[in-house]
């Protein structure tokens, strides 16, 4: 391949691919940071994350019809209100289910993996039966869509930039709020050692509650982003789980800034691959490098360091 | 207590009358019956292999996925199917029976496609299956149709190199599609360079392996070939190598909900399908896709279909319309969707010309069966179990809708296993 091309459009392509590289990597960093928060602070293995996504992007829909039809002048700037209501509504239902499922199955892992699936089809079928069986259709304000050129070959898609700079955003807006704040700390009091939290007066029930519900406002968020890049449907959830699994599990359940890490090897291992192989290859050497490492190093690439 | 009292006759003798006299009675109702026909509809004579056939109705199968990431294009085939059965039910049945249906959901997933076609030609004991979408799915379903000896009106587009005696293959096969298409770009818009890009399982690859041939046989380039999994949502890299290698023609045959993606991803990357540089040929878009792609996002796009919903014939006009009133307004109507809408008729056809349900005998009659009355104008069954059919090409609009360019002059001939091309 690389005989083909001249010195100048081989640094073009590198240079696309790195920025392919960044947007996957922000893909992969906005869907799994909420399940990091509460995979990682709390153990809790919520297969219905991708469902709270979608519930985000169809928020988005919502809001996109009604100023469609209401408020044609506002449709340049609705995505933003748009996400800030797909966080609200991701988050209440976040603390609903919280209240009425998670906080009965909290010391039994395998309980909650089989309740938040069980939830997952449940959500499935009511997204179905609301919203039809068949995919909507998201439509975007004009400045959303196109591409920047930077230089003559060099193109960078706007939707991945938007999606960049909203995953450095709740990226730092996450890193403040944990490690920052007086909440942040009785989350990280909550879960490195529960009774002790409780005992110095913190409300364990309260702190867990919430954690669960930012968890689920933050899927809300990345949803209502990848409206601009993929598809929305009933079960569109089902295409971002695994992904978002492995990129957790990698880089070590209990570490936000190992889930960072791991997005950042993951999704660059796979872009590059992509370029020089079938994108079917490319995702098949990625899992199978993913597999050995885990299997040398189960614990993930970063773990918190704990005296139990 | 003993039922033997002194001086009776046994009650057996009795009983044996009775039964006797009873069975006179369906005999009777038979005849007033098959009075209205000239041949003779007893259930016993249409029906020798145990179907499900009563004197009034008989069953047939639907079997597509109403979940999953295939539901997008297969809830389309399920609508046509049951506007078919109801018309044909108003036009009195089939046999002077009334169809019953039986859907069952494959779920977008291969295993339950064939454990569901067991149950509907075993248990259920169909007439027939309208049914699948994917090559996969009909590859897995095919052994449970061949082994049962059941009979499936298939009705997707496909890559052909199959000719089983039990399905008969509504949609075009390659040549018909792929072929005519890739001449029409080559001689119309004088393309001399092709991207072949498509969802990684069989008909894609099948497809751009005979896509290729064809293009390489006329001496022209394929520059770049790509498969992505069926539920991959991520394209920026075959885009930007798209950008890169600067196709005439970029071949896409990307399936089910990983269009959405890849269209909104290329209009995102700057490339404008209106400009047609590159151009873009898709075999696998149709009017329902584009509902959650998007208008604006594939405006420009061409497409080889047999039909397209903004064709103008007198059929397609009261099809159209019927669909919309039994189903909504709102409705698409795609190629897959009027196929799916052909095999209860071509079926319907079939088994009132051999007079009778059982597989076999409709098999013996399905070769030259015409139907005039088909949205997409003229069909006829071929003796390979396809059909003969016009190919169009056609242009999308921003409302979603296709422009149809250009149709061939004469029905296509289909040929599932091309010379050469294997």
């Amino acid at each position: 391949m690389i005989g083909d091309y001249t010195y100048d459009q081989f640094f073009s392509i590198l240079a696309m691919q790195g920025f392919a590289g960044l947007i996957l990597f922000s893909v992969f960093v906005l869907m799994a940071l909420g399940l990091a928060i509460i995979f990682g602070q709390m153990g809790v293995i919520n297969m219905a994350h991708g469902e709270f996504m979608i519930l985000g992007a169809y928020v988005t829909w919502g809001v996109s019809l009604l100023v469609t039809s209401f408020a044609p002048v506002l449709f340049p700037v609705y995505f933003f209100v748009a996400m800030g209501l797909g966080f609200c509504a991701s988050f209440a239902l976040g603390l609903l289910v919280e209240w009425a499922m998670i906080r009965h199955l909290y010391r039994r892992p395998l309980d909650t993996l089989l309740a938040t699936w069980g939830l997952s089809l449940i959500l499935q079928q009511l997204y179905r039966s609301v919203f039809g069986a068949r995919e909507v259709g998201v439509t975007l304000p004009d400045w959303m869509m196109g591409s920047l050129p930077l230089t003559d070959i060099i193109e960078v898609p706007i939707n991945g930039l938007f999606v960049m700079g909203l995953t450095t955003l709740i990226a730092i807006g996450v890193f403040l709020l944990m490690f920052r704040s007086r909440w942040g700390k009785q989350v990280r009091a909550v879960t490195q050692n529960r009774v002790m939290a409780g005992a110095v007066g913190i409300d364990t029930r309260r702190v867990d509650r919430l954690t669960f519900g930012l968890g689920c406002g933050i899927a809300g968020v990345a949803g209502s982003a990848f409206t601009m890049i993929g598809s929305t449907g009933p079960t569109a959830g089902q295409l971002y789980i695994v992904d978002t699994f492995l990129v957790v599990v990698f880089g070590g359940a209990a570490s936000l800034f190992g889930t960072i890490a791991s997005a950042f090897a993951i999704s660059q291992a796979q872009s590059s691959m992509e370029f020089f192989m079938s994108g079917s290859m490319a995702k098949v050497l990625t899992l199978l490098t993913v597999v050995g490492i885990l299997m040398l190093r189960p614990q993930g690439l970063f773990t918190l360091k704990i005296r139990r | 207590m003993t039922d033997d009292v002194p001086g009776k006759r046994p009650h057996t003798l009795n009983r044996r009358k009775l039964l006797a006299a009873m069975a006179a009675i369906p005999a009777l109702g038979m005849l007033g019956s098959s009075r209205a026909f000239a041949q003779d509809t007893s259930t016993a004579t249409v029906n020798t292999t145990g179907l499900a056939v009563t004197d009034t109705d008989v069953t047939v199968g639907i079997l597509h996925s109403v979940t999953g990431t295939m539901a997008i294009s297969e809830t389309g085939s399920v609508q046509a199917e049951i506007l078919a059965i109801e018309q044909i039910n108003a036009m009195g049945g089939v046999l002077g029976r009334q169809i019953k249906y039986i859907q069952e959901d494959g779920a977008s997933d291969w295993p339950t496609f064939a454990e569901k076609a067991k149950k509907l030609l075993v248990q259920d004991k169909v007439a027939s299956v309208m049914g699948c979408w994917t090559s996969a799915s009909r590859k897995a379903v095919l052994p449970v149709f061949e082994q049962y000896n059941g009979m499936l009106y298939y009705p997707t587009f496909y890559e052909g190199l199959e000719e089983s005696p039990n399905v008969i293959y509504t949609g075009q096969e390659a040549t018909q599609q792929i072929l005519a298409g890739i001449d029409w770009v080559v001689d119309t818009k004088g393309a001399k360079s092709f991207y072949l890009l498509g969802s990684d399982y069989i008909w894609p690859r099948t497809s751009n392996k005979i896509a290729r041939r064809h293009i390489e046989m006329k001496g022209l380039k394929v520059v770049g070939e790509e498969y992505y999994p069926l539920e991959h949502t991520q394209f920026n890299s075959v885009i930007n190598k798209i950008k890169l290698t600067k196709p005439d023609v970029i071949y896409a045959i990307v399936v089910g909900g990983s269009n959405v993606a890849f269209y909104k991803q290329l209009k995102a990357a700057g490339i404008d399908l209106t400009k047609e540089a590159p151009l873009l040929l898709t075999i696998s878009v149709t009017e329902d896709e584009i509902l959650g792609i998007g208008g604006e996002n594939i405006v420009g796009a061409y497409a080889a279909m047999k039909y397209f919903q903004s064709l103008e014939n007198e059929n397609n006009a009261a099809f159209v319309r019927a669909f919309k009133e039994r189903w909504g307004d709102g409705i698409v109507i795609g190629d897959v969707t009027q196929a799916a809408y052909l095999g209860p008729w071509l079926w319907k056809a079939a088994v009132e010309k051999a007079g009778s349900f059982d597989v076999d005998k409709v098999r013996e009659a399905s070769p030259g069966i015409e139907l005039a009355t088909a949205p997409e104008g003229y069909v006829k069954i071929h003796e390979n179990h396809h059909l003969w059919s016009k190919l169009r090409i056609g242009h999308a609009r921003a409302d979603g809708q296709y422009d149809v360019v250009y149709e061939t002059a004469e029905l296509m001939e289909p040929d599932p296993f091309p010379e050469g091309y294997q």
